[in-house]
């Protein structure tokens, strides 16, 4: 064939100081193909889309557009020759409209006053090419839910005429119908031409929607190939250099008393009612679709925020109202939102650990640090937590690791019940299969353990019983053995819900 | 690239900047002498305790991600309730408590505010700055307040007998930075300051009271700018409302000179000495320089801008490493 691959790579290479992130990165695109680019975390997919969109210049190796020599100066400069890319972290501004931010930098404008009727003529294409017509130009973007919010950003990156469009992690946030309809919207985007490289953790995602596929692994692209030809365990094979047999731990496990006790709970804003049980030993699950009520729930039950109606019991014991008064009581809260809520990014590793109950290292409020250290160093060793030691601060960490540490928390608090809202988010495959194999051995412990999570495979690989919640409450709780991917889904989307 | 370079430079960055305005003003000829007198040495400590002071509540309140602005309207509110119980007759030792005292009350209404009603202090502190400098002139009846002779006032002299001892305020200023460091760095107090600024979702979550921590860093920072407020008194030997308009800018300056971040989580107050030092000498050296007061605001702010950008600098260099 004679028509030019749309993108073509050869040999990037890219140094930071020491550390050379790519050694060495080949990757071709057919035009109107969605590629995968997959890889763990620290693999140098990040550092390879920073070079593709102009952010960092490559420090050897030869990239070409649809044949032509391709050097961007800038991403300002990438977006003009028709790169653009969307950005893990959605990039809009919440106080600006829908159509101002998808023009945003790129403004029809007639001697500096802008044109309103071209940008929303300009606005509205764009939102038709991805069959979304019908978003309300003039409202703010903030007033939209996330899915949304991702819909108007890869409008505006359509707005440059894009031949090459990147999508990093886009449905790291979204679940059930929101992804389906993402994955409608880069059907007919390959349809129209524009070649897609895809990065996701979710290979279930990848081989689904995705034509071809180029593994990085240590900053080199270690294969690639036609997705219809490989299989998951290949790919994650090539990923991790190592086989991954089991992700999920088999071990015996006898629920014992219970631990938490929730009943007709209500609180925060959108937890409407909520009854369960979870004894020692047990590893519960929480399935539902994003605004379900799953945060929410571990929230309310945790006091981070008040309860309106019903009872939460610890042990026997009422549950505390707040949170200082929860882990008194044994109970620990992982948040699925690491940055945000779960650490102290600029803060020792020691002192992210051993927040929660500093005042049983010190002595009349002066903290013994020798203790502190001490403690630190011994989860770092027994989770193999990748550090300098107790004293870096955690923002450096992989992500993988970070999650590590905050886990260590409740480990090191110690906790009884422990609520771990998204446990694995974000993280790659070999770190993920660490942490189930200690969430496993916790429960085995005698621990009762509550995993929220939006992966309905994790869920049914890990929990002995799950629940699934719909609209605010907790619907149908069962016993592993008697859920199915489908059947969950079906209960989550409301399908099934009883009335109430 | 060694990752312990630039935690070093961090530690060294404003160690550096005060040697290099050290230097520019012991290099010329026509002030080299003077400069580096120890009488001088003297004089520019003096100059920097009140500041100093302010600067170690301050330094809580910023790696809290909190700002005070209140901070001159309470050195002079509580300095003029220093005078009018100077005037009453009060001895030094309880006209000291009750000067701190009165300014972890104020540190007290600003916590309090900030924590109960939910707005963001910059906004609360914006109030009081008013309310304090406006209480101050009306419990002053809007003129100085004059006392007969107390000790307090042989706090803030360099002119002493010997001509060797440095007066009280700066070995005080020395003993409270001493031990506001220890306190932040080594007390369950000082690290939940820490993990407030440095991430108030995460504080929350692992069970720190975060509004009761706020309550309480402002008091206790209420109760520095007490403690600047009574060597304001001691200096100035009269209570004048009027007195330290401007200093929170000063202060917030010196912190943020000394490596502490406006967002929080970052800072030490050995960086906000050495802030309130660069201060203090870029002060004095012009003035033997002879040059007027506008060049010497005009270096001061030159300094602050290229500190923080030198804070950026390192940052960035440390994110990549």
């Amino acid at each position: 064939m004679s028509v030019p691959p749309a993108l073509e790579l050869r040999g990037i290479r890219k140094r930071f100081g020491a550390t050379e992130a790519l050694r060495g990165v080949s990757l071709t695109v057919a035009p109107g193909e969605v590629h995968a680019l997959i890889g763990e975390n620290g693999a140098g997919k990040s550092t390879l889309m920073k070079v593709l969109s102009g952010a960092h210049l490559a420090d050897a190796g030869e990239m070409a557009l649809a044949g032509r020599p391709y050097r961007p100066a800038g991403p300002p400069d990438a977006r003009r020759r028709g790169v653009a890319m969307i950005y893990q972290e959605l990039t809009l501004a919440p106080h600006l409209s829908v159509r101002e931010n998808i023009l945003l930098g790129l403004e029809p404008a007639r001697a500096g006053w802008i044109d309103v009727a071209a940008a929303r003529v300009a606005a509205r294409d764009a939102l038709a090419q991805l069959g979304h017509g019908e978003l309300d130009l003039e409202r703010p973007a903030g007033a939209f839910g996330i899915a949304e919010r991702q819909i108007i950003e890869i409008a505006r990156a359509l707005v440059g005429r894009p031949r090459v469009l990147i999508l990093d992690e886009p449905t790291s946030s979204l679940t059930g119908a929101d992804t389906e309809r993402l994955f409608a919207v880069i059907a007919r985007l390959r349809d129209q031409g524009v070649s897609i490289i895809y990065i996701s953790h979710f290979l279930e995602e990848c081989r689904r929607l995705c034509d071809r596929y180029t593994v990085l692994k240590d900053g080199a692209s270690v294969g690639s190939g036609r997705m219809a030809e490989t299989t998951p365990d290949a790919l994650v094979t090539l990923m991790t250099g190592r086989e991954v047999r089991d992700l999920y731990p088999r071990n015996a496990r006898a629920p014992g008393a219970p631990l938490l006790e929730v009943r007709a709970l209500a609180g925060g804003t959108r937890l409407r009612g909520a009854d369960c049980v979870v004894r020692a030993g047990e590893i519960f699950g929480l399935a539902g679709l994003v605004g379900a009520g799953r945060t929410e729930l571990l929230r309310a039950v945790f006091g981070l925020d008040p309860r309106r109606a019903g009872g939460v019991r610890f042990s026997g014991e009422d549950a505390a109202a707040r949170p200082r008064g929860c882990w008194a009581q044994g109970v620990g809260f992982l948040s699925e939102d690491r940055k945000e809520e779960g650490l102290l990014l600029s803060q020792p590793l020691g002192d992210n650990l051993t927040l929660t109950k500093l005042g049983a290292f010190s002595r009349a409020g002066w903290i013994d640090s020798g203790r502190q250290t001490a403690a630190a160093a011994r989860w770092i060793q027994a989770l193999r937590i990748r550090c300098h030691g107790p004293g870096q601060p955690v923002g450096q960490l992989s992500g993988g690791n970070q999650q590590k540490v905050a886990l260590a928390r409740l480990l090191e608090h110690p906790a009884r019940i422990l609520l771990l809202d998204e446990p694995t988010r974000g993280i790659d495959v070999g770190s993920k299969a660490e942490i189930y194999t200690l969430i496993g051995e916790l429960a085995a412990a005698g621990k009762a353990v509550v995993v929220a999570s939006s992966q309905l495979p994790e869920l049914l690989g890990l929990c002995d019983t799950i629940g699934v919640m719909c609209r605010g409450a907790l619907v149908a709780v069962r016993p592993r053995a008697a859920w199915t991917e489908a059947e969950l889904l079906r209960v989550a989307t409301g399908a099934a819900a009883p009335s109430s | 690239m060694n990752p312990r370079l630039p935690a070093l430079l961090a530690r060294l960055g404003p160690f550096l900047g005060l040697l290099l305005v050290t230097a520019l003003f012991a290099l010329p000829a026509e002030t080299r002498e003077h400069f580096l007198s120890y009488a001088n040495l003297k004089i520019v400590l003096t100059q920097t305790v009140i500041v100093a002071i302010g600067a170690l509540g301050m330094t809580l309140i910023i790696v809290s991600g909190g700002i005070d602005l209140s901070v001159g309207s309470s050195i002079a509110c509580t300095s003029v309730v220093g005078a009018l119980l100077l005037q009453r007759g009060w001895g030094p030792v309880p006209v000291v408590l009750a000067i701190v005292g009165a300014g972890a009350c104020l540190g007290l209404i600003n916590g309090l505010s900030i924590a109960l009603l939910r707005v963001v202090p910059f906004i609360i502190t914006l109030g009081t700055l008013g309310v304090a400098r406006g209480g101050a002139k009306w419990l002053a009846d809007n003129q100085t307040v004059n006392y007969e002779s107390s000790p307090l006032n042989g706090w803030m002299t360099t002119a002493d007998p010997f001509g060797y001892a440095l007066p009280a305020g700066v070995w005080v200023a020395a003993g409270l930075a001493v031990a506001m460091a220890a306190v932040l760095r080594r007390t369950v107090f000082g690290r939940h300051v820490f993990a407030l600024g440095s991430n108030e979702a995460a504080a929350r979550l692992c069970g720190v009271e975060t509004a009761r921590l706020k309550v309480a860093i402002y008091a206790v920072a209420g109760a520095t700018f007490g403690a600047a407020g009574v060597f304001q008194l001691a200096r100035l030997r009269q209570g004048d409302p009027t007195v330290a308009v401007g200093l929170e800018l000063d202060i917030i300056a010196a912190v943020i000179i000394g490596g502490a971040s406006l967002s929080g989580g970052v800072g030490t107050v050995l960086g906000s000495m050495i802030g309130a030092l660069i201060m203090a000498v870029l002060r004095n050296g012009s003035q033997q320089m002879g040059w007027p007061t506008y060049f010497q605001e005009i270096i001061i702010g030159l300094v602050i801008i290229v500190a923080v950008f030198v804070d950026r600098l390192r940052q960035g260099r440390a994110a990549v490493a």
